[in-house]
């Protein structure tokens, strides 16, 4: 009993530098560096429970607690959104425990933490892309049972998840997955992507970035080194495409920009808007002008400064 | 910037703000103190020990105060602080036959060496609403509402009239290392110092599965530290469903009974009680004692037809939880049993026979963190089945108003 008023005495515990004991980033930084050599392959880890909920981003904040250093600077996005509330809420987690400087700005940013999202303005050599995993095993959903889908990365049979895309096509004359459409990495694994819509998928695709995997709950690691294939499966004559719209930005008209639906009233009304917050706030600040940022602005969607 | 999702960090601090008002309640009311909820909420506080893996009926009392009475918030609040914490060594094992025995039952033996004793049990409570509880303690005595529902109120009388002290409570003669002995037992004999344990006695007759440590007494596999590979060996399997959430194993352990499984189990024995932990430091090379812990331990006896290599015999199932919680413990050793289903031969058809179900599903802190994510913001995914479902209605609108004939070719096929 004693012992524990003397650790609320001293009020806050003394943790580590960016939460994680040494050992443990050590532990981490050896499955980063196996899931390095072997692109796509998932590496088991001692993922530790964090004082963030599972499902929350516990992987990816592990991957990001390994690697950074007083040096970096930290951009955490939520579909493709620096003010959305997890991404607010691991930012403030790594400024608290890390020190770290954070950014919005893309292309300032050492070290980028996602859920779901690749940032719009293209990545460049030196930075490093951190994904949240919720589920690493792209085969999941065909096999439930991890040591068989083990056995079928082993053995690179991945007939199955050709047969389910095959199946798509056929019921519904085309693939129907959205988003964490399974990739093929460096013509060996079979990979998912993390639920980044297949409109991000082919930014993944020789990029001059590091990309790391990180899965908390599944205890899994894994990894593309910069400038390696990332293939999204298809057919010869059903070739992997991406999403588009018929409309361009509301706010600052991009038409190459994944667009978020926002539904302005009751009505049906909708607007459709860049989901990378940052590049839209850019493209504006650059003078472009969406059809509907006149009246997002009077009606106090989004600030006046732009 | 969207006005939905700005001023997230205001948002956010503002939430802990209103938990910490919601925590509070009416300020009218005394606040609950942590001595109290460990005191008077003892079996919550064995419940999040053991579902945060941490033995500190301190800190469980905290985390419940904490989390406003939330069990699995309050083990996930153990499981954060028990991350941070060194390891420093490992405890030599525990000898659950030396327990201070607060209870023991067998459904097994009618009579058998050490004795059944009942102990404090809600198993012949009626559940009868106790008023009187609701009540103003009339004054500080350790014996008012301790009758189990229908003592009570003689209970509230009597402490009306006598002015209980502790040491009433705590008598050296009758508890084994002075513990406190539920009402009406104190004045009994002494418990006898060894009880053995009845697959002991069964193994002496050679009925019972041996239970062997493996080849070299490895030390055990730790979970927390190292990733979970398939199929999990029985230690593995034994820690996960430790912590692992006591309803889900209680619904799995049913399941077992109904026949979802196979087993035809008895209660070779439930113990409750104290055990001592001890610690060899490396700088002494002999064992000193940590202190004690509380424990309940479930041994189960099921049946076996036997195999070509192993005559028929009665086989285990183990399960042990901190506290007193025999609800979790026995659950436990039901399912311990069912997933020894591989080692006999057995056809693994049932969930709980399943290493993998039962150990990737029973964590109920990764569990509830999963399933509440999905109060994440996931627009981005979902404006992509949005994009996707529209399209391929727009088609198939197309479709059938250029062959207005033919509905739904394909669907058909």
């Amino acid at each position: 009993m004693t012992v524990h008023q003397s650790i609320s005495d001293e009020a806050k515990p003394a943790y580590n530098y960016a939460y994680l004991d040494e050992q443990t980033k050590r532990m981490i930084r050896r499955a980063l560096l196996k899931a390095v050599a072997i692109p796509g392959y998932q590496v088991p880890f001692g993922s530790r429970e964090m004082p963030l909920a599972r499902g929350w981003g516990t992987g990816g904040i592990q991957v990001t607690a390994a690697i950074i250093g007083p040096d970096d600077t930290l951009k955490v996005i939520d579909q493709g959104a620096d003010d959305t509330t997890n991404a607010v809420s691991i930012r403030r987690f790594f400024e608290r425990t890390a020190d770290a400087r954070t950014t919005e700005a893309t292309d300032e940013a050492t070290i980028i933490q996602t859920r779901h999202r690749i940032p719009e303005a293209p990545l460049k050599a030196g930075q490093i892309m951190v994904y949240q995993v919720p589920q690493p095993e792209p085969l999941r959903k065909l096999e439930p049972h991890e040591a068989e889908t083990r056995k079928m990365h082993a053995w690179a049979e991945y007939g199955l998840m050709q047969v389910k895309l095959y199946e798509n096509i056929a019921r519904f004359g085309e693939v129907t997955t959205t988003y964490d459409y399974p990739v093929m990495v460096n013509g060996r694994y079979v990979m998912a992507p993390s639920p980044i819509p297949k409109f991000d998928n082919p930014k993944m695709q020789m990029s001059p970035a590091l990309q790391l995997f990180g899965a908390g709950r599944e205890k899994r690691i894994y990894a593309v080194p910069p400038h390696t294939s990332v293939r999204s499966l298809d057919f010869e004559d059903h070739p992997f495409r991406i999403q588009s719209w018929e409309q361009p930005c509301a706010l600052c008209g991009a038409a190459d920009s994944y667009l978020d639906e926002v539904v302005i009233d009751d009505q049906g009304g909708r607007m459709f808007v860049c989901s990378d917050s940052h590049h839209c706030e850019t493209r504006r600040a650059q003078g472009h002008r969406g059809t509907m940022l006149g009246d997002a602005t009077a009606s106090g969607l989004v600030e006046a400064k732009s | 910037m969207y006005v939905a999702v700005k001023g997230g960090e205001a948002a956010i601090l503002a939430t802990h703000d209103l938990v910490a008002e919601a925590r509070r309640g009416d300020e009218s009311v005394p606040e609950l103190a942590v001595a109290q909820i460990r005191e008077q909420m003892c079996l919550a506080c064995g419940r999040v020990m053991n579902e945060g893996s941490l033995y500190d009926p301190d800190l469980a009392a905290l985390a419940l105060k904490q989390a406003q009475g939330d069990a699995i918030e309050a083990a996930f609040l153990m499981r954060a602080y028990r991350t941070t914490l060194p390891r420093f060594g490992s405890s030599e094992p525990l000898d659950t036959a030396k327990m201070a025995i607060r209870r023991r039952v067998s459904a097994t033996y009618k009579d058998l060496p050490g004795g059944q004793i009942l102990g404090p049990t809600y198993d012949y409570t009626h559940r009868l609403f106790d008023f009187t509880l609701m009540d103003p303690p009339p004054a500080p005595s350790p014996l008012a509402g301790e009758g189990w529902g229908e003592g009570s109120r003689d209970a509230a009388n009597a402490s009306l009239t006598k002015t209980a002290s502790d040491s009433d409570l705590r008598d050296p003669s009758s508890a084994p290392s002075g513990h406190l002995l539920p009402q009406g037992e104190k004045d009994r004999e002494p418990l006898d110092a060894f009880m053995p344990r009845v697959p002991d006695i069964l193994g002496a007759e050679g009925l019972m599965e041996e239970e062997a440590p493996p080849v070299g007494d490895p030390r055990p596999f730790d979970l927390t530290r190292e990733p979970v590979t398939f199929p999990a060996e029985r230690d593995v399997r034994l820690q996960a469903m430790a912590r692992g959430d006591e309803g889900f194993m209680l619904g799995l352990g049913y399941s077992v009974q109904r026949g979802f499984g196979n087993s035809h189990p008895f209660v070779g024995e439930v113990r409750v009680g104290e055990v001592a932990v001890a610690f060899v430091p490396e700088e002494l090379g002999f064992a000193v004692d940590l202190g004690e812990i509380t424990l309940t331990e479930c041994q189960m006896v099921n049946q076996f037809a036997g195999s070509k290599e192993v005559p028929p015999q009665f086989t285990r199932g183990y399960g042990l939880s901190f506290g007193h919680s025999e609800r979790k413990a026995m659950s436990m050793s039901l399912v311990d049993r069912a997933l020894k289903a591989r080692e006999f031969g057995e056809a693994a058809t049932y969930p709980a026979q399943q290493d993998e179900f039962v150990l990737y599903h029973s964590d109920n802190v990764e569990a509830a963190g999963f399933v509440e994510h999905l109060k994440l913001p996931h627009y981005v995914d979902f404006q992509g089945e949005l994009e996707l479902i529209r399209r391929i209605r727009k088609e198939r609108e197309q479709r059938l108003a250029d062959q207005p004939d033919e509905a739904l070719p394909e669907a058909a096929e």
